[in-house]
């Protein structure tokens, strides 16, 4: 009997498992952008000393990996399993980043939806007592994912209004048995959706039916509203798609508009960094996060908070075949107190 | 969601989107195009004046062209053209000359073999493809009408 | 006057790519390609030599130009050379551009790193 479940699509945990320890570091224009006093590392440039941006992000989630564990008080021997993931092809910077760090590891494949993946499972891993001690992380980075997915970096070519920046950045939290919160109390795992748009320059309305999907789901399976949250933060939906999820919410009869957000139009200034639709990949969602909202839930602006990460599960060969895009969001829901 | 009609949905997004910024747009790129072609007339001018025959300085223009929009590439200024000029920059031979350069550059650490000598015919090798490919249909044409 | 005639024909060839890209989902690579084979297709009946006797480079510096010489290669390879020509003559008139290209975007490569977008 799965006694943990609620409803279709959530789980609520028995033994909340309580975040120990975070941390965040980002590029220089996430540092330049309004959250900037909230990470905990800025680098002055996005190579950090590397040969490649392949490399400096590797190390990027390394460092983190580790400030995290740091930073919860414990060591890379207290954890018993790293579980983590990025956008780049065979997840090749979590593989390399986890090869410096000798830990039991989990590699996941969510696109930007890699931050709440992680959190889920890990808070699953935890409640479900196979572990003490559970570090998550995810990363991206705007010139490792733009060789990838779009352009060369000197390329003359102009971005699409509705185009989104990837975040250069990684994020680290780490999950244990015991602690004083904040707390994981809640997980909403999402179902593809696939709202048929291919225009690969528009994320963000291409995943906000999915957003919206996860979200009805987690009220449903609850039974709660959307006041019963101080925040609820998505991922990387941009300034399109977090209208469109106000809109299409409404059209169900919830009210979002006075707690909701999206972390991909938080971390840029759109007017004055050039960013056009906002912030994507998976350290929009993993820095603002652990940095701006596990920061101020600790220091008592936020009590409850549901974050959602969102992720498009594209790749260049499937947009090149015509195909249209496929999404996912998972909703976490992080409390300040246990009960 | 399972619900949700696909084509009512693309509908309502288009409406979200931005409109580009059409006239500033159409502007910039009849400014830098038209600027590229008059740097390419002020070149073939030159060369005509030293006595080249029309050909050659045809040929020459494109190489000088060729050369300013790769070396343009490299120092980091032919991005921060396309951003402002668009096709004004694009579809000039300079333009040719950033597509191939930038993903050249760019592949660097790939190698030299699979990295830039490969990645550099990602743009240009469909133009080369298509390019001589249709010279050589439009000179067996030519041959089959003109009797030849 | 040539200068004039240049701006504005080669200014108004690039405005029609920058037509297509703000209203199609067209990439700049698509527009290169098909400006291309434009040149091509209109050089090889005939349409485009006007365009460049009145534009001058505002009609050869844009990528159709570039089609343009390859199929008046051809053809005057055909006339000249007879199968042979129609095979190399495009080649040969472009072959400038096209070594060019080839050997500064590898020298380029060489020298040059990209730098991040900011």
């Amino acid at each position: 009997m799965a006694v943990k479940r609620l409803g279709t699509q959530t789980v609520k945990f028995g033994n909340p498992p309580s975040i120990k320890g975070f941390y965040t570091i980002v590029g220089p224009k996430e540092g330049d952008g309004p959250l900037s006093k909230y990470f905990d590392l800025i680098l002055a440039d996005d190579l950090w000393g590397q040969e490649s941006w392949e490399k400096a992000e590797i190390k990027m989630q390394e460092e983190c990996i580790k400030a995290a564990i740091n930073n919860g008080g414990l060591t890379v021997n207290d954890i018993n399993y790293l579980i983590a993931g990025d956008l780049l092809n065979q997840i090749i910077a979590t593989g390399y980043s986890a090869r410096q760090i000798s830990i039991p590891f989990f590699g996941l494949y969510g696109a930007c939806s890699t931050m709440t993946e992680s959190l889920s499972l890990g808070a699953m891993i935890v409640d479900g007592g196979f572990a003490d001690n559970v570090i998550c992380s995810a990363s991206s980075h705007f010139s490792t994912a733009e060789r990838q997915f779009r352009f060369p970096l000197e390329y003359g070519n102009q971005r699409k209004f509705s185009s989104q920046w990837t975040v250069t950045g990684s994020g680290a939290t780490l999950l244990a048995s015991g602690g004083n919160g904040p707390y994981i109390k809640y997980v909403t795992t999402g179902k593809i959706i696939d709202a048929g748009i291919k225009d690969v320059n528009n994320m963000g309305a291409a995943m906000a039916p999915a957003a919206v999907d996860t979200l009805l789901y987690h009220f449903r399976d609850i039974g709660c509203k959307p006041s019963d949250y101080d925040l609820i933060i998505s991922g990387d939906l941009g300034h399109i798609g977090k209208e469109i999820v106000i809109d299409m919410m409404k059209r169900e009869g919830y009210d979002l508009r006075s707690m909701y957000t999206d972390a991909g139009v938080e971390i840029f200034d759109k007017d004055t960094q050039d960013t056009h639709a906002g912030g994507s990949g998976c350290a929009c969602s993993a820095a603002v996060f652990n940095g701006y909202v596990l920061k101020e839930i600790k220091k008592g602006k936020f009590n409850r908070v549901l974050i959602m990460s969102t992720g498009a599960l594209h790749s260049t060969t499937s947009v090149q075949q015509g195909e249209s895009i496929p999404c996912i969001a998972h909703a976490v829901t992080i409390d300040k107190k246990r009960e | 969601m399972e619900k949700l009609n696909k084509k009512e949905y693309e509908k309502y997004v288009e409406g979200k989107i931005p409109k580009p910024t059409y006239v500033k747009n159409i502007i910039m790129a009849f400014l830098v195009g038209g600027f590229i072609c008059t740097l390419g007339q002020f070149i073939l001018n030159y060369l005509l004046s030293l006595g080249l025959n029309e050909s050659s300085a045809a040929s020459f223009t494109s190489i000088a062209l060729v050369f300013l929009g790769s070396l343009l590439t490299g120092l980091g200024i032919y991005d921060k053209i396309g951003k402002i000029g668009g096709a004004g920059a694009s579809v000039p031979i300079t333009g040719f000359a950033n597509s191939i350069v930038s993903p050249a550059m760019e592949f660097k650490r790939e190698g030299f073999i699979f990295g830039v000598a490969s990645k550099m015919f990602t743009i240009a090798g469909p133009v080369l493809v298509y390019g001589i490919g249709g010279s050589v249909i439009v000179g067996l044409l030519t041959l089959l009408f003109k009797g030849r | 006057m040539d200068y004039v005639k240049a701006f504005i024909v080669g200014g108004l060839i690039c405005v029609i790519g920058q037509i297509l890209l703000d209203n199609t989902k067209l990439t700049p690579a698509h527009i290169l390609v098909s400006f291309l084979t434009a040149g091509v297709v209109l050089g090889g009946l005939g349409l485009y030599t006007p365009i460049v006797e009145f534009g001058g480079a505002g009609a050869t510096v844009p990528i159709s130009g570039f089609g343009y010489a390859l199929s008046q290669g051809a053809i005057e390879g055909a006339g000249t050379k007879g199968l042979l020509g129609a095979f190399t003559g495009g080649i040969e008139a472009a072959g400038g551009g096209i070594a060019a290209v080839i050997l500064f975007g590898y020298v380029v490569a060489l020298v040059f790193n990209p730098k991040t977008k900011d």
